[in-house]
């Protein structure tokens, strides 16, 4: 004979808390959050970079950057000319998690900025599971990987709002096909927003900034309509 | 491989509850594992039976009822198993589809010994 006692309780309630928490905190302060996905080397970093150089005249940007040993990536963003940076070492863990995000977010000037970037470990895995409080997960892919990736992590691209496509100056060097990767990529999520892009040669980022533009506006407004 | 930490929450989560309500030994974890939930279900076990040992869950049970993915239909209203995450109406093809199962990452219930443990017979 056993009993039964009822938990129905979700594993991951407290990172859940704080994701919330966070969540609140940033929207108080109307900054617009983004969080940045990808295989290892699929290019967050540089597309950071790109984005911070393009657009740091006209948007106040801050960044906390996981990285699973160093802090290399958090050098390379305060170079291209960041002004709030933190890095987050996990020590070994394969994914960012609220608590560390809660930890760093009292160190940034959340009152003067638009937009937040975190910049998570390379792992389409793990960091699925883990809300972090942000508006929306970004998924980069670049064209050295396959193109059935997304049907790969459907977890995390169909938690994934927007999907980068990057290198597509290495198009035509593999079999990599686009429109066999946004089709794999729209089954699992048909109203993922899609940018081809490529950070060694700048084409195609313009669509990206003016979404980013857009994005930043449009949470103002939220905030001054609330 | 981020099921060692989810085993290690389910862990904590599970010895909190049999400290605050006083509970017997526990015979089975049940737990609620959705395929949208980017946990696997061998490297969780795995990482539970790694961790259990010296802990008062060491003779405990993981189950885990792996979930399908299902959605819903926002066109048509129709439900469906949404199979190898295609996730498209099979009745009326549309894409705008709602998950209703398949994000679970829950600790569902506690099997555990009926009674309190077996009294003692005093030392006569
Ligand atoms: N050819 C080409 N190379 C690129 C492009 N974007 C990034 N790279 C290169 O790809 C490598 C990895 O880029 P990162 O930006 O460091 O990638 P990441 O996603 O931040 O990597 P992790 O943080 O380690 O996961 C670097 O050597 C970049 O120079 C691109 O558009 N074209
Ligand atoms: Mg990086
Ligand atoms: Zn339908």
């Amino acid at each position: 004979m056993t009993g039964k006692i009822t938990l129905e309780k979700k594993v991951l309630s407290e990172n859940d808390r704080l994701a919330a928490e966070i969540r609140q905190v940033l929207n108080r302060n109307g900054v617009a959050a983004l969080n940045l996905v990808s295989s290892p080397g699929s290019g967050k970093t540089s597309l950071l970079e790109k984005t911070i150089g393009a657009l740091a005249g006209e948007l106040r940007i801050g960044l906390i950057a996981g990285d699973v040993q160093t802090d290399n990536d958090a050098v390379r963003l305060v170079k291209a000319g960041a002004r709030m940076v933190r890095p987050i070492v996990t020590g070994g863990a394969c994914h960012l998690d609220a608590r560390m995000v809660s930890r760093v977010l009292p160190e940034l000037d959340l009152e003067n900025m638009d937009l937040l970037f975190v910049e998570n470990v390379g792992n389409l895995v793990c960091p699925s599971s883990y809300d972090l409080g942000e508006d929306m997960k970004v998924v980069v892919i670049s064209t050295t990987e396959g193109d059935d990736k997304p049907l790969k992590y459907p977890a995390m691209f169909r938690r994934s709002s927007v999907m980068v496509i990057n290198k597509i100056d290495l198009l035509g060097t593999s079999d990599f096909d686009m429109e066999n990767v946004k089709a794999n990529a729209r089954s699992i999520n048909a109203g993922l927003t899609i940018f081809d892009v490529s950070c060694r040669t700048g084409e195609g980022l313009e669509s990206w900034f003016a979404w980013l533009r857009a994005f930043v506006a449009e949470k103002k407004q939220g905030m001054h309509g609330a | 491989m981020h099921e060692l930490s989810i085993a290690d929450s389910i862990i904590k989560t599970v010895l909190h509850e049999i400290e605050v309500k006083q509970l017997p030994a526990v015979k089975r974890i049940v737990v609620r594992i959705g395929a949208l939930s980017g946990v696997v279900p061998d490297a969780l076990e795995f990482g539970f039976e790694a961790l259990v040992i010296d802990t008062p869950l060491e003779r405990s049970r993981l189950v885990i009822e792996y979930l399908p993915v299902r959605g819903k239909c926002r066109e048509c209203g129709k439900d469906f198993e949404v199979e190898n995450f295609l996730f498209a109406c099979p009745h009326c093809a549309s894409g705008a589809v709602d998950v209703t199962q398949g994000e679970e990452l829950d600790i569902a219930y506690l099997d555990v010994e009926d009674e309190s443990p077996p009294e003692r017979h005093a030392p006569s």
